[in-house]
Parts: structure tokens; C-alpha cells; sequence
């Protein structure tokens, strides 16, 4: 198989958490975004934003909401940096089951950041926009990556058992129905908010 | 066609509830806890028409279902707790919750403001209000978490810190995202000067005594549902660009809690019991070593709700556990002390967790330390008393918290502990009015506008009625035309009477009247929609230009709640809850005798022209020469249950229908 070296802008937002004041604007801001009709209600609950907020232990870290995990982690260390403890669960961005981060309060869906991506994108994500802290920093940021280059006879080898289990046209008509929506749909969270548009 | 069916919530009466309500939640959380009854209560949209919310509100129900004759200690007196009209709304710097109750320090109407997330997530629990009437038997904590509403025991927590008590509680319930508000020590024991604290916030002047005495000693909130915005796409719009402004302006925000340089407080300000100014005490010296020790124990500074300002600093101080500190604070009792920043902040790491008011406890312990030097208070009241001012304040908020001893009569604040130590204590009470301990000022020449606000204030610190008008006029006459020019927060007459300002003279009658009705009208606005003095009520006197003026308000106000207004009607809902705690306290025996700020405030004080300013206070507010409201002004406000009130109970005659005539007045 070959590969080949592509580069590729890649969005983010740097957090310096020494900076954050723990007023969780970008929180209001975010849930506001993604609110249906966008900006018709503002609550914190349902942000892909959260700032993990310890007052008496100095903790202030505003952490993006990450992919879904239907299960729990085994891993709930302590980490100490900088003789500040944080909790494991104070920074990861997974929405999981044991925690009720990353979730729609109301459909209790699965949340993620998409940079403010969705219908009509934002210049800079909301966040940072009200971020007057300095906390969260936007950055685009020009990657270099290697991507398999697609092999011919492996495709080939794929469909040929598709078919003989379901035969061609089935595979036809998939091919067809996908590509109409296709990358759209591919992940759980893109369904969700199709959804929510159809209200 | 269809055949039209009435809906079933028609049927059932109760479509007003289901009505849209934008930016408030549309019920009150009844708390009954002498029965451990809990109920959640729809409100009345036409009452948000009129009273807007927070400090209005509360007023309202204080005036309805508190009778004058309640005492402060008694179960049938109520502790409010109100989010403003726009907490949790995009708004920035909404997020002040008012809490209102009667103080036994004062008698009267108490009230106080904190910041912080506490008021946003009650709204987002789905209630604007949390109304306690009763009293607990055992100490117990309010949890809330949207739909659910218990009282909870709290054994557990007695004696413990402010902030200890709610990482205990978040920590126990598995919500570290909840916000609590708790009373320390203090607020157990009924100390006068005992706080409410929220995360970097806490609440003063009577409130955490009465929770205390009603036996809560925390509320606990989390709640996830939505706020409704009335017109949010324009509201984003608007404030979009704001974060950025109001972060970088300096002319919002706590103009002292980031500088180093403290002159304006250690030279101005006076030391000791409100004694001593010290002129010249700051130097070049002791602000780099300030300085260097305040970066040493400050983990970071941190801001309130939605708000880019960043005024609160949390601080550890080594052998103490973390606390946060705002504003002035970091000086009071360093000067009560006439000791350096070091012990104002290690003395906070105490009072903070036993929830102790850093404005009134100073003066306390300094007063109590006068008293030991002039013989008063002698080594029977106060055995084993340290040698060092420093070990003294300690030795005292040990007493005071616990109210052991002496401790007890000074848990009542100055005013009564002077009372009740008698022996010339009283002469020591020089700087209390209407029973409250005023900010240490002790100036030259008598300022009228502050006459006015000392006087007839209702909120019992300067600082909650000072705030629109400049402190100072600008010497230069070109400077002052540049400060008018761009002064879009001041309605035209000001710029008048301020472009006519010479230093070191005096503002006209007239003047000096407006002044104070404009400041005070300002705090009033923010106190019922919650949103914060630095941005607002109290900023525009340094520098000009707070982000939220009576021009911008209104705008504000309706993108958010949909109540259409313009600065001439947002004004006049002001005025009405101004007039509204004014007769809450008329009715609770408050006249003009009580409206004198204390004697040495000012060296040179103006007897005749001080009244002639009273008088013409109370005439341009429509209010007899007693200081209570008219009937004519009371029905012009739309308060005609208030002058019905006063004519039944005899405090207005039907003589005083009509404005008074200046004849009546003298």
C-alpha cells in the first residue's frame, strides 16, 4: 500500500488555563450557538464547553466536548502539575456515562465541538470571541499528514464478499442512497442536529 | 373547517402559565420551614411590568406579607433570595442575586447583593426566587436540582467554613458543577456582621444573620433547563463586540482591586475605629514589598458569570485555607489594625471561612480595642488579651464568632455593643448610623450630594448609593468640556452642572438633589435586573463611562425580557421601588430624625444648609417633611396600596393628599 503526504489545515483552540477567570462565558456563548432556533436560549448545561471549576484547589480548565464512549473508564487518577492536583475527569473530553458533561440536557444526546462549524460557520468560535480573559486562543495551524492511497484490488476483494452475501444490486443501491448524503451523516452527533433543524 | 377544541390548559385556567415567559423562570420556591413545607409558586408577569425583578420584587412580598410589627428575629420575618430580571441571560455582568430580610442590627429593611453564578443557575433550576419564611428546628441546607426541592439535614456541617461547607456539599452530592451559598460560624451564631458566601462573592448587612436564625446553612442549586431570550439574535448581536470592550476599558470593572498603588485608600480612609487619616503613609517602599506579597498569595484573579472583568482574587495565604477578596477589602482591617497588607490577608483566611463582613467586623474590633485602652473593657471582660493589635483582632473573632463573653454584646455591632457595654461606651459609637457602621471617611468640608445619600439612603453603605455623578470636578475648563462631550451615560441637565463645577465649591440645591436621585436611581435599576455596579451604578463616577447607563438600559431590558421601555419608564419603575423600600421602612418607624450621617463625617459641617437640602430632597421626591412618600406621589407611582396602608395606620393624614404646601413643611 502506498502513502502519500498531504498537508491540511487543522482548527484549534489552545487553552492557557493560567489565564482562565472561571466566569464560563464561553459556556453561555456556545450553548447559545448550537440553540434551536441558533441563539434562542443560552444554558451552560447543554455547552460543548465546560470550564472544570475547583475554587478552593485553584482548578479553572475549560475543556471542549470530545467524542461519545458508550462506556466508563477504568482510569480516575490524580494528576499533579505544577503542586496543583487535578482530577482525570477534570479534563477529559469525553462524553461518557458516569458524568453528565457533553450531553443535551433534554435529549441527553451526545455533544461535540465543531468549532462553531455548523449552518453558516463562524470567522472564530464562539468562545474565544468571548473569551476576554485571553484563555482560549484560536489557531489554525497547517499540518502535514500521510493518507493511505487506496489499493484497487483490496476494494475489489471488500465488495466481492458483499456481494456474494447480499448480492450486487444491494450494494448498488447502498452506494447510490449514501452517496446523496454522504460525509454528512456519518457521525452520531451530525444526526442529531438534523433532527433538531426539522423542529 | 375543523372543529375548534379549547385547549385542556384553557380549560384548567391556567394558561397563563404556560404563557412565554422571557428571561425569568415564572415561579418562586416557597419554603416553609418551620412545617418542612416546599411548594413552587407561578408569579405574576404584571408584577416583573412593575417592579422589574431582584430588589423590586422582593420588596413587594416584603411589603405585602411582613407586617411592620414582625421583629427581625421572629418566623414570620423572610429571607429573599431574588435572581435579577436578566440573570442568566446573555447579558454581561447579570448575574447579582439580591437578598432581602429585616436586620436586627437596624430594625429595618436589609438588603444586600452578591455576585458570582448563584442567581443564573436558580433561573436555569427554573425559579426566580427562593422565599423562607419559618424557622428550622436543626440546622439544615436547601438542595435544589431543577424539578427536585428538599431540606436536607445538615448536622454534618455545623461549625464548618463557608467555602468548606459547599466543597463538602458538592463533593457529597456528586455536583461539582452545583453553587452553593453558605453561612460560616458567623451566620450559626447570629453574629450581626455575619456574611452569606458564594464562591468569590458573598452577601453583607444583615442577611446571614437571619439565615443563621432561621437555621439554613446552605442553599445548593444546580439547574439545567433553558432561559428564553425575547429577542436573542439581536441580544448576541449587541453584545458580541461587548466582551472584548468591557474587558479591555478600564473605566469598568473595580478600578482598585488591580492596582498596586493603595494611596487613595490608606491616605484618604481613616485608620483605627474610623479614627486617624494618616497622610503620607504611602511611599514608593512599602508599594513594591505590597506588591510583591500580594502576587505571592494570589492564585489568580477570577471573574463573576458571563462578565469579562476579572475583580475577585483568590488568595492563599500560607496556613489558610483558599478564600477570595474583593475590592477595599484588602485594606479594612489592616487599617482598623495599623498593621501592614500581611495581616489583612491572613486575618480574611479566617473571617472568610467563619463568613464575617469585612466593612463592619473591622470597625468592631477596633472598637472593641479602644475600649480596652480607654479602661472600659478591662482583663475581667477580656481575660488573657494579647499585647499585639494583630493578636488582638484574632483573640476578638474568636469571641465574637462563637459570642463567648464580651464577644456576645459585640456580635451586635457597634451601635448595641456600645449600649450594652454602657460605662461611656457610647461616646465610642461615633461613626454608626440608623445602628449601621458607615464606610471610615472622615473629611473636611461637608459634600451635599453625600449629605443627601448618607442621609436618606435606604441600602446602609455608601457605596450601594454612590456611583453616577463624578466625585470631583475637573480644575480645567477645556479638560471638563472634553469629559462632557463624551459623557453619554449623564441626562443633559448634569453636563449642565457639571460643565458649572468649579473645584472646591459647592453644586446648587438643585444640583446637589438630582445628583443624589440619579445615583440612587441607578443602583435601584441594577438591584432589580441584576446586573453589576462595576459595570454600572457605581462606575460612572470614575471616569464616565460605564458600559450600562439609563440611555442603554432599557435597550437591554427588552431584547432580553420583552418588556419595552425607554429611559423616561425605566426611571420610573426605579423611582417606584426606590419609594417602595422607602415606605417599607416609613412603616417601620424611619423619619427624619434618623437621617443624619455621623457628626465628625465631615470637621465642617453646615447645619442650615443641610437642611435646606433635606428639604429640598424630600420636596423633589414628593415626600413630606418627615420623609414620607405623599399620597399623590405614592398614587403616581402606581404604589396606592401603600398610601391606603399609610392613611389606615394614621403615618399620613388625609390632609397630606396634596403635595405640602412650604408653609406645612416648616
Amino acid at each position: 500500500m502506498e502513502e502519500k503526504i498531504k498537508t491540511k489545515i487543522v482548527k484549534q483552540i489552545r487553552v492557557d488555563i493560567d489565564k482562565c477567570t472561571g466566569c464560563r462565558a464561553c459556556e453561555l456563548a456556545c450553548s447559545a450557538f448550537h440553540a434551536r432556533p441558533r441563539y434562542g436560549s443560552a444554558n451552560p448545561a447543554g455547552s460543548r464547553i465546560r470550564v472544570m471549576i475547583d475554587e478552593l484547589k485553584d482548578v479553572y480548565v475549560p475543556v471542549r466536548a470530545g467524542f461519545y464512549t458508550p462506556a466508563e473508564c477504568t482510569g480516575r487518577y490524580t494528576y499533579t502539575i505544577g503542586s496543583k492536583e487535578y482530577r482525570e475527569c477534570g479534563f477529559c473530553r469525553v462524553a461518557c456515562p458516569s458524568r453528565g458533561y457533553f450531553k443535551d440536557p433534554s435529549s441527553h444526546l451526545s455533544l461535540r465541538c465543531d468549532m462553531c462549524e455548523s449552518d453558516t460557520p463562524l470567522e472564530t468560535p464562539w468562545c474565544v470571541t468571548v473569551c476576554g480573559s485571553g484563555a482560549l486562543i484560536y489557531e489554525e495551524r497547517e499540518t502535514t499528514m500521510t493518507e493511505n492511497e487506496a489499493n484497487p484490488e483490496e476494494i475489489n476483494i471488500g465488495l466481492e464478499s458483499l456481494a456474494d452475501q447480499y448480492g450486487m444490486q444491494a450494494i448498488l443501491d447502498t452506494v447510490a442512497r449514501m452517496s446523496k448524503t454522504y460525509p454528512k451523516n456519518i457521525s452520531g452527533y451530525q444526526i442529531s442536529e438534523r433532527k433538531n433543524d426539522q423542529k | 373547517m375543523a372543529r375548534q377544541t379549547p385547549s385542556l390548559t384553557k380549560w384548567m385556567g391556567i394558561e397563563k402559565e404556560k404563557k412565554m415567559r422571557y428571561a425569568e423562570a415564572g415561579f418562586n420556591l416557597e419554603i416553609d420551614l418551620t412545617r418542612g413545607n416546599i411548594e413552587r409558586e407561578a408569579t405574576d408577569p404584571k408584577w416583573t411590568e412593575f417592579y422589574l425583578g431582584g430588589q423590586g420584587t422582593a420588596g413587594k412580598i416584603l411589603w405585602d406579607r411582613v407586617r411592620p410589627e414582625v421583629e427581625p428575629f421572629s418566623p414570620d420575618n423572610l429571607l429573599i433570595f431574588s435572581a435579577g430580571l436578566l440573570n442568566g441571560t446573555p447579558v454581561i455582568g447579570a448575574n447579582r442575586t439580591s437578598v432581602d430580610t429585616f436586620s436586627p442590627q437596624t430594625g429595618r429593611y436589609s438588603h444586600s447583593l452578591f455576585g458570582g453564578f448563584f442567581g443564573p443557575e436558580l433561573k436555569h433550576a427554573g425559579y426566580d426566587k427562593i422565599i423562607f419564611r419559618g424557622k428550622a428546628r436543626d440546622l439544615m441546607y436547601l438542595y435544589i436540582h431543577n424539578d427536585t426541592v428538599e431540606l436536607r439535614d445538615a448536622g454534618h456541617l455545623k461549625g464548618k467554613g463557608a467555602l468548606e461547607t459547599a466543597h463538602l456539599l458538592k463533593q457529597e452530592l456528586k455536583l461539582p458543577e452545583a453553587q452553593v451559598a453558605a453561612i460560616g460560624l458567623a451566620g450559626e451564631n447570629r453574629v450581626y456582621m455575619a456574611t452569606i458566601e458564594h464562591a468569590n462573592s458573598s452577601a453583607s448587612r444583615g442577611v446571614g444573620v437571619i439565615m443563621g436564625d432561621k437555621r439554613i446553612k446552605a442553599i445548593v442549586v444546580r439547574g439545567t433547563k433553558n432561559i428564553h431570550i425575547a429577542r436573542p439574535k439581536a441580544l448576541f448581536e449587541l453584545i458580541g463586540p461587548m466582551y472584548k470592550q468591557i474587558h479591555d476599558r478600564k473605566d469598568c470593572g473595580d478600578p482598585m482591586s488591580h492596582e498596586d498603588d493603595e494611596a487613595f485608600h490608606v491616605d484618604n480612609f481613616a485608620w483605627g475605629n474610623a479614627r486617624k487619616r494618616i497622610k503620607g503613609y504611602w511611599n514608593k517602599e512599602k508599594e513594591i514589598r505590597w506588591k510583591a506579597l500580594s502576587d505571592q498569595v494570589r492564585n489568580r484573579w477570577t471573574g463573576c458569570y458571563n462578565c469579562p472583568k476579572d475583580c475577585h482574587q483568590s488568595v492563599s495565604y500560607p496556613g489558610r485555607p483558599t478564600y477570595f477578596q474583593k475590592c477595599y477589602s484588602k485594606l479594612t482591617y489592616a487599617m482598623a489594625a495599623f498593621e501592614e497588607l500581611d495581616f489583612n490577608y491572613d486575618i480574611l483566611g479566617v473571617t472568610q471561612q467563619y463568613g464575617l463582613d469585612g466593612f463592619s467586623t473591622p470597625q468592631v474590633l477596633a472598637f472593641a480595642v479602644e475600649l480596652y485602652e480607654a479602661g472600659i473593657l478591662t482583663d475581667a471582660d477580656l481575660p488573657g488579651f494579647p499585647k499585639t493589635a494583630r493578636e488582638r483582632f484574632f483573640y476578638l473573632v474568636e469571641k465574637i464568632v462563637r459570642r463567648e463573653g464580651i464577644g456576645d454584646a459585640l456580635a451586635n455591632g457597634v451601635y448595641h455593643a456600645a449600649r450594652q457595654i454602657g460605662k461611656g461606651a457610647e461616646a465610642f459609637d461615633h461613626n454608626s448610623m440608623k445602628k449601621f457602621e458607615q464606610v471610615p471617611l472622615k473629611l473636611g468640608m461637608v459634600n451635599f450630594p453625600y449629605f443627601l445619600m448618607y442621609a436618606t439612603g435606604e441600602k446602609m453603605n455608601i457605596t450601594q448609593i454612590e456611583g453616577s455623578y463624578p466625585q470631583v470636578a475637573i480644575p480645567d475648563k477645556e479638560e471638563r468640556r472634553k469629559f462632557v462631550d463624551n459623557w453619554e451615560a449623564a441626562p443633559e441637565r448634569f453636563k449642565k452642572w457639571y460643565m458649572e463645577w468649579e473645584p472646591q465649591t459647592h453644586p446648587s440645591i438643585e444640583a446637589c438633589v438630582n445628583i443624589c436621585d440619579w445615583n440612587e436611581v441607578m443602583h435601584y435599576i441594577d438591584d432589580s435586573i441584576g446586573t453589576c455596579a462595576w459595570l454600572s451604578s457605581f462606575r460612572g463616577q470614575f471616569g464616565g463611562r460605564p458600559p450600562y447607563h439609563i440611555f442603554n438600559l432599557p435597550t437591554f431590558i427588552s431584547l432580553a425580557a420583552g418588556i419595552d421601555l425607554d429611559p423616561d419608564s425605566l426611571w420610573k419603575k426605579a423611582a417606584r421601588n426606590r419609594n417602595l423600600i422607602r415606605a417599607i421602612n416609613i412603616r417601620k418607624g424611619l423619619r427624619r430624625a434618623d437621617e443624619k450621617p455621623p457628626e465628625d463625617h465631615w470637621k465642617k459641617r453646615d447645619p442650615e444648609m443641610e437642611k435646606k437640602m433635606l428639604d429640598a430632597y424630600y420636596e423633589f421626591k414628593g415626600w413630606n417633611n418627615e420623609g414620607i412618600p405623599t399620597k399623590n406621589k405614592l398614587d403616581e407611582l402606581g404604589l396606592g396600596f401603600v398610601s391606603e396602608d399609610f392613611l389606615k395606620r394614621g403615618i399620613l393624614t388625609e390632609n397630606e393628599m396634596l403635595p405640602l404646601a412650604k408653609e406645612d413643611a416648616e
